[in-house]
């Protein structure tokens, strides 16, 4: 009650961290070290209808709204980062492009298995050379009669291989964020391949590579959104993904600061448990108050979506905290470890490894500074 | 906990904002290089009803929560942070305490006139050797028949001279720490009580910070708040709501700092053009702007708390403790963002650096803070 949430939303938390705890908890060291995509865990996701959160509730989902899923993801996030973004790319930028901009036809055939979780989602943005500066991509989509036929290389996709459905980016139009359009790419479609699962730092099990499109034809009634307007809607489905990524980062920092205190309050040293070191004290204290800071700012952004409010700005300021301070928090976990944080058997530095892509991904956090200013410069 | 600002507190804001930056603001320089006491602003706060706002209409208050509180000190601070102070102790720290803990007698006769601006108050806790181990102050109170008489000096007494009422710590039992402290209510004009030294500030410079002796005075009592050996407990729920404030007083300091700063990277030319357009000022600003977002969540939550009577110890210590090391390095890089102009008197926002650092002292020192919100999140 004192968090202000509502029946439902604590609902959902309730759900969510006892999936979190019971089930996903006790595999995450084991995922992290075999990299094995948690195919049951995302099933017991959807068979505990989380996967549906943000979809109407015509099309089989919830329909929580953000600030549920926010809570979700959080909760996912502090024991498995690497499920968290797996489910939180499914829902945010894989489903929610749906949700916002497809057609009646389109929602009544993707939303309802995106819901139940038959279907996978993923988003498709990033290429080699287009990084951070999205609207340079080169990947191309020719009209050919009532096809799209899509050529390029998309690169860092999560969820990919695994997922069922593509959100993907390309030109068909000149230069620039104007020749841009959205498709719904299914796998199984001809000429979409694969490459190899990169090799990550951290977020194992969540597997992330290339998509190769060659030639892959794509009925026109599978182009998301009017001609042009791919760059809006990977735009606008950013500004929602970062809630996720919020989330994601504040569910990392809290489990690492769990960890922490726990730990602080076994470990004995000049005869005392460490946590009666005023030293170990205010660590624990500045990392609760950003993790505090970081929750709000998230649920802000959140509610502010859910109203319909503007909330671009409230989105990138709580990603570009929220994230680092998973970063300063994960990495002072690990400081009050010990040496113990450094090493595998023990949980904290794969927080840290993991907190680190939330600084990256989603929109650099020196994009969300750009972004922020921006917003600061042209407000008064 | 998402704390939304409803239109009715938004009119109220507009009207404080008005009243700020029309009469407060183009005084701020001049009360900072004078230190005068700005009575008749303070007396127009109270025409505005800004003296009593979180206090029921028939004790002479606007009727308003804590919420409204706290950010109507945010708007006030923005303008001058001596002029909000003085209305966010006479509130927080001395009309607070008898609203919480007061008889209904004392409501009328101390609450009624603080809150209408009849009377200031001010908290006379500090000594010399009793700063942050409160517990540990040497003021004596001992009984006389129906009265006490309380002897002791107190230090660093914001509002000091000016004000007309004391809630002042004293023991009543010299032998016990915490437990023999009792809280009074003492008047100015009771005999024996007299103001020694009036410090020279760094900054907030137009709140007056004297000393308060108390020599042989005689308080009936009937002046005796919230219980004899309950003065430790009232004062430190005084302290919990008034780090609200505090933290309110340094979000509205750092937010002058960073409109200032706005305002002038725009108009800046450097390099041909203005500095805002540069990327490393970009993020200076984005930065800036973030920490005063995440504070002010903190900040909100902390009085959302307050309002529905749920105690708040470890989130308006979290507030305080945030929004004060956020208001000296948003101040500080406000500095820098003005170069050399930012360290001349002639510009403001040198004056909100040396405002802004009171805020990690008084009410509590952030290690202090520190202390309590490590303590609650460990559950020691």
């Amino acid at each position: 009650m004192s968090e202000g949430l509502t029946a439902e939303q604590e609902m959902i938390r309730d759900a969510a961290r006892t999936f979190a705890q019971e089930i996903v908890a006790p595999r995450a060291a084991e995922i992290d070290r075999t990299h094995d995509f948690p195919a049951d865990l995302v099933r017991r996701a959807a068979q505990l209808d989380l996967m549906g959160i943000i979809v109407p509730e015509e099309y089989g989902g919830t329909a929580l709204g953000h600030l549920a899923f926010a809570v979700y993801v959080e909760e996912v996030a502090a024991v498995s980062g690497a499920l968290a973004v797996i489910l939180d790319v499914h829902s945010s930028v894989g489903t929610e492009p749906i949700v916002d901009w497809g057609s009646d036809e389109q929602k009544r055939r993707y939303l309802p298995r995106l819901a139940a979780g038959e279907m996978l989602g993923a988003f498709a943005l990033t290429e080699p050379e287009s990084g951070s500066d999205a609207a340079s991509l080169q990947t191309t989509a020719e009209r050919v009669g009532d096809r799209y036929v899509l050529n390029g290389t998309k690169t860092f996709i999560t969820n990919v291989g695994v997922a069922d459905l593509y959100i993907v980016m390309a030109r068909t139009g000149g230069p620039g964020a104007r020749g841009i359009s959205a498709f719904l790419v299914e796998k199984g479609m001809k000429g979409l391949g694969f490459g190899q699962p990169m090799h990550k730092m951290g977020l194992h099990g969540s597997p992330t590579g290339e998509i190769l499109l060659d030639d892959v034809e794509v009925p026109e009634e599978n182009r998301l959104g009017p001609e042009g307007a791919g760059f809006k809607v990977a735009m606008k489905a950013l500004d929602s993904g970062r809630i996720g990524i919020s989330a994601q980062a504040v569910g990392l920092a809290r489990g690492a600061l769990d960890l922490a205190v726990e730990y602080a309050k076994q470990r004995v040293q000049f005869g005392q448990p460490i946590i009666q070191f005023e030293g170990i004290q205010f660590m624990i204290a500045d990392m609760a108050t950003a993790v505090d800071a970081a929750r709000l700012m998230t649920w802000d952004a959140a509610a502010a979506c859910d109203a319909a409010e503007p909330f671009t700005l409230l989105a990138s300021m709580a990603k570009l905290f929220a994230t680092d301070t998973a970063m300063t928090v994960t990495t002072d976990a690990v400081q009050i470890f010990g040496g113990y944080g450094y090493i595998k058997e023990f949980p904290v530095e794969r927080f840290m490894r993991d907190a680190k892509a939330t600084q990256i991904y989603e929109g650099t956090n020196q994009i969300q500074r750009i972004v922020i200013a921006r917003e600061l410069l042209r407000g008064d | 906990m998402h704390v939304n600002v409803t239109a009715e507190q938004q009119e109220i804001l507009a009207m404080v904002r008005q009243f700020a930056t029309e009469e407060v603001l183009p005084r701020a320089g001049r009360i900072d290089e004078t230190a005068e006491y700005p009575a008749d602003l303070v007396a127009k706060m109270a025409d505005l009803g800004l003296m009593g706002v979180p206090f029921p209409e028939e004790y002479g208050g606007a009727g308003l929560d804590y919420v409204t509180f706290a950010l109507i000190v945010e708007e006030l601070c923005r303008a001058d942070a001596s002029v909000g102070l003085i209305m966010d102790v006479n509130i927080s720290l001395c009309g607070e305490p008898i609203y919480m803990f007061g008889t209904d007698a004392q409501k009328k006769r101390y609450l009624t006139p603080l809150a209408t601006g009849a009377a200031l108050g001010a908290l006379a806790m500090t000594e010399p050797e009793a700063g942050s181990d409160a517990a540990s102050i040497r003021t004596t109170a001992d009984k006389r028949g129906d009265r006490y008489v309380l002897n002791g000096r107190k230090i660093f007494i914001t509002n000091g001279e000016q004000a007309d009422i004391y809630i002042v710590t004293a023991k009543t039992d010299r032998a016990a720490r915490s437990r023999g402290i009792t809280d009074f209510i003492v008047e100015k004009t009771m005999p024996g009580v007299s103001f020694t030294t009036h410090y020279e500030k760094m900054g907030i410079r137009g709140s007056p910070t004297t000393d308060v002796v108390l020599e042989n005075v005689e308080v009936p009592e009937e002046n005796v708040l919230g219980g004899v050996g309950n003065g430790f407990r009232v004062t430190m729920d005084t302290l919990d709501a008034g780090r609200i404030g505090i933290a309110a007083q340094a979000i509205g300091i750092a937010r002058a700092a960073l409109e200032d700063s706005l305002a002038y990277a725009r108009e800046r030319v450097q390099f041909g053009r203005p500095i805002a357009d540069f990327e490393a000022i970009q993020f200076m600003l984005a930065d800036m702007a973030t920490q005063i977002q995440a504070a002010r969540t903190l900040m909100l939550r902390a009085a959302a708390l307050r309002d529905r009577n749920i105690p708040c110890a470890r989130e308006s210590a979290m507030a305080k403790l945030f929004a004060g090391d956020m208001a000296v390095q948003v101040t500080s890089e406000a500095v820098q963002v003005f170069g050399g102009y930012g360290y001349m008197h002639e510009y403001p926002v040198e004056r909100h650096m040396r405002d802004a650092k009171i805020t990690q002292i008084y009410e509590g020192t952030n290690q202090i803070q520190r202390l309590v919100v490590a303590r609650q999140v460990a559950g020691t």
